[in-house]
């Protein structure tokens, strides 16, 4: 049981990271997109060539996986970010599909036996959990550092004001692509290196896996938590990844279908939007110029506000 | 002097002509009148002007260089902000938020860097910047006495308060001409007197004012200048006094008199 | 056989694909015509229409020579797939999409992405993931005519859809309930004003838009077979049958269907797409037109008014 604890945690720390750049996608700017997987894919890719077929160091995985995935989200980008939002959806999801396609054609069977991560001669090992999970974690407080500075500067006040209105924005000399496309572009990159560290961890890569459902499920650790809020996305990866292991760490997985945990997505989903839009957390209330004490902010975090409330 | 000026300024959708042929001039430092019935052009105009929308054909000069066929951002950079008929806030963001969102590149922005710089400048030095940023927002606030709604969302706060909040924040970005889309629209009579004082204090910073307005006393009292549309097409432009005696204007809004 | 033949029988395939996109990519379009959302759900709809139309033609018809009575099996299950999926298509809208109805522009489309995969999921729960066969209500004894062949399945297809389709067009045409919809499309406040029971009208698109993908889903499972997540290519080729008619454009989707179904089948085998590239070349086509001509070609250009 301890055992899927510490796997809940590790991949709790893998789907974080991507939520973290889906939230600067969709809970920033305001864009559904539908390809974290592609981008998972591109950056779990990365690492199996370069650890493995390159012989090179992990490290020098992350930044390229960072870049590939910026290039590719560039790419898919710069056509797709001016359509509207039930476009957008479908065209990324299709752009999703394709990367899939691409990587299996390239390598069907996928990358088995990839060398393990090394650091200072220190090697982490897959019965180690404990030390990937402080590897991955100290990963995502850096990306949630990151992305929190970037949410709270002019960039990211800009993506909001995208999210808001994209008229408005304009007419308030906001270049509306431009930030569009840094938007998308970020939270590819984290995405891209979020798939570094999953293949780091299990050691394997199937093309197979980077599935639609991968997608959804960012989207929904996102939703769960809050849109636009780092610490909700967090909080979403964790609870997201306890209902996917809870038949392990229960041991009832003869009891409970494989199913069961997409059909809770699914759900969650639904259920969110209706009872609560804004997520578990919320949105941050106010951003600037706080009148609120510290026990106040605490409060009114947990607090459920529908009206009056930030959505 | 000439702020502002099109020519020939024309936009059809689909075989309509909204907007036929217009010279619309602005004068610097004036506050100038666009008026005309329902379905005149008069918005339409306006979202040529500011980029919302690209003209069918004419051309657009502002400051003495063309503007047409500009994006909306570029332009508004160059100096041109607006509101708009159906107040166009960021609803779920606070009022603070709002005219912060006007001082996009007012604060943070050199000319003479490079963009890249400048990007990750805003984002090093993001705590100061936002410090900067809030400081001019709330004082733009407090210039049209609405610094004690700061930290409300803009959508709970009340019709006319939300006009000028989203006057403050067309006017946070320092524009050298400002568009109003019917500000007085939907205020009751004590609301509009107030917002004859704001465009007052408006024109008081120096600012060039074009508004779209139907309340006739509201125009006939603040504009120096009326254009006057009818059909997409100028029928009229002068001071108030010439237009209340101009024979196309009367007919225009009240219908040719049977001989 | 020459090549005339060989794009003719290819021409005649594509056809009968095409109705079946057609059938379908109706569904998107009212939806979309009336709440200007894309109900991401609409593919999924289709399979359980395909799952019931097979348990109810199994149900009646069990192991039974093809003949008239398992024909007429096929029809039943057919009206009763229809019925259910109506009931379903309701049900979601009422659960699901109308409570969000003002709501942030993300939140329906976040809500139809949750229902697509409950369906999809809970379908592979009930019914497991293996792919079955919708066995022939007839015998399928291809015809040939002068070097394209036919098959009465393909006739089958061609003939319920074209019913289908006329039947709408008359509902919509010329039934006060379908000047309704019309009108609900263009204005839904308004029609509200004039007395239109605005949730009524968007009560029955839904039921009819999943009642057209019931008869969709049966017919495609001809071909493609029926497994749980059948309905996400069909209904994402559906989709793109919609934005090439134009979406929110009845007539639009029909013609959209039939065309997308003929480049599908005469532009693979023509461009010597293989086949495990095929999906790929229809996303990339898909994304190609939502960028190129989101309007379609029946739509008109809508723009967002300032």
């Amino acid at each position: 049981m301890l055992n899927f604890f510490q796997l809940i945690l590790i991949y709790s720390g893998v789907y974080a990271m991507m939520a973290i750049g889906q939230n600067c996608i969709t809970g920033y700017t305001g864009m559904l997109s539908l390809c974290h997987a592609g981008f998972f894919c591109i950056g779990s890719y990365a690492t199996a060539i370069i650890s493995k077929t390159m012989g090179l160091s992990f490290w020098l995985s992350l930044p390229v996986a960072a870049v590939a995935a910026g290039i590719v989200g560039f790419l898919i980008g710069v056509p797709t970010l001016r359509l509207k939002g039930d476009y957008l959806c479908i065209a990324t999801l299709g752009l999703g599909e394709i990367i899939r396609n691409v990587a299996t054609n390239i390598n069907p069977v996928g990358y088995n036996s990839i060398p393990r991560v090394t650091l200072f001669g220190y090697q982490f090992a897959s019965r180690n959990k404990l030390a990937f999970i402080i590897l991955i974690w100290v990963f995502v407080l850096i990306f949630y550092l990151l992305f929190q500075r970037l949410a709270h500067s002019r960039i990211g006040r800009a993506m909001t004001a995208i999210r808001e209105d994209e008229v408005a924005a304009a007419s308030n000399g906001i270049n509306v692509t431009k930030y569009k496309i840094i938007s998308f572009v970020l939270g590819a990159a984290v995405g891209g290196v979020a798939g570094c560290f999953q293949t780091a961890y299990t050691l394997t890569v199937q093309p197979a896996s980077y599935t639609f459902m991968v997608s959804v499920m960012v989207l929904c650790t996102v939703v769960l938590g809050g849109m636009g809020n780092g610490k909700a996305v967090i909080l979403g990866a964790f609870i997201i990844q306890f209902i996917s292991y809870f038949p392990q760490l229960t041991g009832l997985t003869n009891v409970i279908p494989a199913q069961a945990k997409q059909i809770i997505f699914g759900l969650i989903l639904v259920v969110m939007m209706i009872w609560r839009p804004q997520g578990l957390l919320g949105r941050d209330k106010f951003r600037y110029g706080d009148p609120r004490s510290f026990s106040e902010r605490i409060s009114d975090t947990f607090r459920r506000k529908r009206k009056g409330g930030a959505v | 002097m000439t702020l502002l000026e099109t020519k020939h300024l024309t936009r059809e959708f689909g075989g309509v002509i909204a907007v036929n042929d217009v010279d619309f001039i602005v004068k610097e430092g004036l506050v100038t009148g666009l008026i005309g019935p329902n379905g005149a052009g008069k918005t339409t105009l306006f979202n040529q002007i500011t980029g919302v929308d690209k003209p069918t054909s004419g051309s657009i000069f502002f400051a003495g260089s063309e503007i047409t066929g500009f994006p909306a951002w570029k332009i508004s950079r160059l100096g041109i902000a607006r509101t708009f008929q159906n107040i166009r806030l960021y609803k779920e963001l606070t009022a603070v938020e709002n005219v912060m969102m006007g001082l996009h590149f007012k604060v943070g922005e050199d000319p003479f860097q490079h963009r890249f710089i400048q990007a990750l400048k805003s984002y090093v030095f993001a705590s100061r910047e936002n410090r900067e940023v809030y400081s001019k927002a709330m004082e733009w606030l407090r210039f049209f006495d609405i610094d004690q709604s700061a930290q409300e969302f803009a959508r709970n706060l009340p019709y006319g308060t939300q006009r000028e909040l989203e006057i403050a924040r067309a006017l946070a970005a320092e524009p050298k001409l400002l568009f109003l889309d019917e500000p007085a629209a939907g205020m009751n009579p004590s609301e509009t007197e107030h917002l004859m004082h704001v465009v007052d204090k408006i024109r008081s910073l120096g600012v060039t004012v074009v508004l779209i307005e139907h309340d006739m006393k509201l125009v006939m009292n603040i504009c120096d200048q009326i254009t006057v549309l009818n059909f997409g097409m100028k029928i009229a432009d002068g001071t108030p006094n010439e237009i209340k005696k101009d024979k196309a204007v009367i007919e225009a809004y009240l219908g040719r008199e049977e001989e | 056989m020459n090549t005339l033949s060989l794009y003719m029988q290819y021409i005649v395939n594509g056809i009968t694909l095409g109705a079946i996109y057609s059938l379908i990519a109706l569904g998107y379009t009212m939806v979309y015509g009336i709440l200007k959302f894309i109900n991401f759900a609409h593919g999924d709809i289709l399979m359980v229409g395909a799952f019931t139309g097979l348990l109810v033609y199994q149900g009646l018809a069990g192991a039974a020579e093809p003949g008239v009575w398992t024909l007429m099996s096929f029809f039943i299950a057919m009206i009763a797939s229809m019925a259910l999926c109506a009931v379903l298509g309701v049900f979601i809208e009422r659960v699901a999409y109308k409570p969000l109805r003002n709501a942030n522009r993300l939140a329906p489309l976040l809500s139809a992405i949750g229902v697509s995969f409950i369906l999809s999921n809970g379908a592979a729960w009930i019914f497991g993931t293996t792919s079955r066969r919708f066995p022939y209500p007839f015998d399928n004894e291809p015809i040939h005519m002068g070097g394209v062949t036919i098959t009465p399945h393909q006739i089958l297809v061609i003939i319920v859809s074209i019913i289908m389709m006329v039947l709408l067009a008359f509902f919509v045409n010329k039934t006060r309930m379908g000047k309704a919809m019309r009108a609900t499309s263009l204005d839904q406040n308004t029609s509200a004003l004039m007395g239109i029971n605005v949730n009524r009208v968007i009560s029955l698109t839904f039921a009819i838009g999943s009642a057209l993908a019931a008869v969709g889903g049966m017919l495609a499972s001809f071909d493609f077979r029926v497994y749980p997540s059948m309905g996400t290519m069909t209904g994402l080729k559906a989709f793109v049958a919609a934005v090439i008619g134009g979406i929110g454009n009845i007539q639009g989707a029909m013609m959209g269907g039939v065309l997308l179904g003929i480049l599908e089948a005469v532009g693979a085998p023509l461009l010597h797409i293989p086949n495990g590239m095929r999906d790929t070349v229809a996303f990339a086509v898909l994304i190609i037109i939502l960028l190129v001509k989101p309007e379609g070609i029946l739509g008109k250009n809508e723009r967002e008014k300032v």
